[in-house]
């Protein structure tokens, strides 16, 4: 597959080196007065922090307050719905993201993966009165070690075999999933009861029962998720995955267990899908195996590459257009056909154009955009001095 | 001190390396021959990417191909590739912290240790600058700079000058015959640069068709027969 690839080899190779090697320049002039007083700091933090870290931070806390704080009150029960939904799903495209984008694992289960996290969350909520956190930890554990086994094969295989692999193997889970089918409250191990007539729903956490509140704690939940998947990808094991995901070879000969890091990847992106599926659960009430179809998987990989595996920004965009996408256009009355070739479209247009995805791709066009529009006022008015 | 006896790779049919002997005491040393003489295999066994069909490698006194090929970083056995191979997407920095990372030295010294290893190269460029915006000269440097940091015993250069100009390469040299000094470890150089392998390496080997055909002082065989001809070709080598 030639996605992972052209991911980093999409280097403009000439003018951005160029441009790069001055900045390097300068910030290296810049960096030498600085350097005793930084030389005292974290091992890894070589300057100050940016400015650039400070609009970040900026973005996030804004985009949090206001899916915390002005959604639920803004959007119709629908839609609020709806945005449960892509908070559940950003959780499971970041997953996919910490495979496909770090590592370059490209993995088709992660729809089944999902199923198991949200089948253990459920028996559990069934089967005992513990807080929904711990059940939601639970899930997230059990899951990581299920689905650490889905990627022992990724050791020895990579690109589409490893992808046919994992597709696979969720098929396997599927079938196993629908021939036990999903807890209803019954008993025994499965905790299924096929006579149930009046099937209790699946609990919800005591401070999140309503479909407002349990979007809230969905929120909440899935920005420690991305917040652990970040400290991940900024520390030692991330540095691991980008050496790994361009040269195993050379990963090799930095003294990186390309074993041990590539089933910590698995490991973490198979918790974070449990977490999700403990989340999906709740906000379900009831679950069959038929709403954990193996084409989902297939559309998460390529709604992921669309909206750009490589951007911790682009799992939101993958969660708004698996989730937020399909319930307009049923609001609106369009075909929800359309929603599939869209994604084909999307997957072209960013194969041809970006390949970073959405996330990438979107920040860079507004800057250009804005670049022309300041370059057509200053030439409408002239400045004094007279440069064009 | 690396001591290789009858080392032999087979990939199918061909014989890579054919029952190579080699001892290199220290400084830098030399390993050169025509395309597809071995070297790079060589190193790949040295690596642990390539499994020897036979023969033995003991660097130090320690037998390297009974390590995974991970731990022999951490047991202090550094490379460059042939096609540079410092990881884009990282700083400069990151890059060389790495393989200090991943090699169980103190965190403690590690910042100044990287930093003393970018300005042992001779790289200007800010540490904090990714190597995906760096040119070929100075990601050539960072991957050097990966080989010396932490306890480096045994340095591997595969063809570390090729593509870049001469002023450059001149620079390059410089550092490398600094290495042993340096870190006190012993250095293979590979490369098709006569003129590099003369400056730097006091002690150089010649593979041709897998085979060791002269080892010792770089001048006395860069004169020897056997050598030029397996460079020029006579109608008995075909």
């Amino acid at each position: 597959m030639g996605i992972g690839e052209g991911g980093h080899g999409g280097q403009a190779p000439g003018a951005g080196q160029v441009a790069g090697v001055e900045e390097a320049r300068d910030a290296g002039q810049a960096l030498r007065p600085s350097s005793e007083g930084a030389a005292r700091g974290p091992v890894f933090a070589i300057s100050r922090v940016r400015p650039e870290t400070w609009v970040r931070v900026a973005a996030v806390t804004a985009v949090l307050a206001f899916a915390l704080f002005a959604v639920p009150v803004i959007l119709s029960l629908y839609y609020v719905d709806a945005m449960t939904q892509v908070a559940i799903y950003s959780i499971v495209a970041l997953g996919l993201g910490v495979l496909v984008g770090r590592v370059g694992l490209y993995s088709l289960g992660q729809a089944a993966v999902l199923a198991l996290g949200a089948w253990t969350a459920a028996r559990l909520l069934f089967a005992t009165s513990l807080p929904f956190p711990v059940v939601l930890l639970a899930a997230g554990a059990i899951t990581m070690v299920l689905g650490t086994v889905i990627g022992l094969p990724a050791l020895r295989l990579s690109g589409l075999y490893l992808a046919l692999i994992t597709l696979m193997l969720a098929g396997a889970i599927t079938v196993v999933l629908s021939t036990v089918n999903f807890p209803n409250g019954g008993h025994g191990f499965l905790g299924y009861n096929g006579n149930l007539i009046h099937i209790p729903p699946i609990r919800r956490p005591s401070l999140a029962g309503s479909d407002a509140a349990y979007y809230r704690y969905a929120v909440v939940v899935a920005a420690l998720m991305f917040l652990l998947v970040l400290w991940h990808v900024r520390t030692r094991p991330g540095r691991a995955w980008a050496a790994i995901r361009q040269s195993e070879p050379a990963a090799l000969a930095a003294g990186i267990n390309t074993t041990r890091y590539k089933l910590w990847a698995w490991a973490l992106a198979s918790f974070v899908t449990g977490v999700a599926g403990g989340l999906l659960a709740g906000s379900a009430h009831f679950l069959y195996s038929i709403d954990f179809p193996i084409q989902n998987s297939i559309t998460l990989l390529a709604v992921v590459l669309v909206a750009g595996a490589f951007s911790l920004w682009g799992a939101i965009v993958a969660g708004l257009l698996l989730q937020l996408l399909p319930a307009l256009f049923q609001n609106w009355g369009v075909s929800s056909d359309w929603i599939t070739i869209l994604f084909g479209v999307g997957v072209l247009q960013v194969l041809t154009t970006a390949p970073r995805g959405l996330a990438d791709q979107v920040p860079k066009d507004l800057r250009r955009l804005g670049r022309l529009l300041s370059g057509a006022t200053r030439r409408a008015a002239p400045s004094r001095t007279g440069t064009t | 001190m690396i001591e290789v006896s009858n080392l032999t790779v087979r990939f199918g049919g061909v014989v890579s390396l054919d029952g190579v002997d080699l001892r290199f005491e220290q400084g830098v040393c030399g390993l050169i021959g025509p395309n597809g003489a071995g070297k790079t295999t060589f190193f790949n066994v040295l690596s642990g990417f390539v499994t020897p069909s036979a023969g033995g490698v003991h660097a130090f006194g320690e037998d390297l191909l009974a390590m995974a090929s991970f731990r022999r970083a951490r047991w202090g056995l550094r490379r460059t590739f042939q096609t540079e191979q410092a990881i884009e997407e990282l700083s400069v920095f990151e890059n060389v912290a790495m393989v200090h990372e991943h090699s169980k030295l103190p965190s403690a010294s590690r910042r100044r240790e990287v930093l003393e290893s970018i300005s042992f190269v001779g790289l200007a460029a800010d540490p904090s600058a990714k190597v995906g915006s760096l040119g070929a000269r100075d990601r050539r440097l960072v991957e050097v700079a990966r080989t010396v940091v932490g306890k480096p015993r045994l340095v591997l250069l595969d063809e570390p000058a090729a593509g870049l100009p001469d002023d450059e390469t001149e620079h390059l040299s410089s550092v490398i015959r600094q290495i042993p000094e340096h870190t006190g470890a012993l250095v293979i150089l590979v490369d098709h640069d006569m003129g590099l392998v003369s400056h730097v390496c006091g002690v150089t080997a010649v593979l041709d068709f897998g085979k060791q055909i002269a080892l010792g002082p770089t001048a006395e065989v860069l004169r020897d027969k056997r050598v030029i001809d397996a460079y020029l070709g006579t109608e008995e080598v075909a």
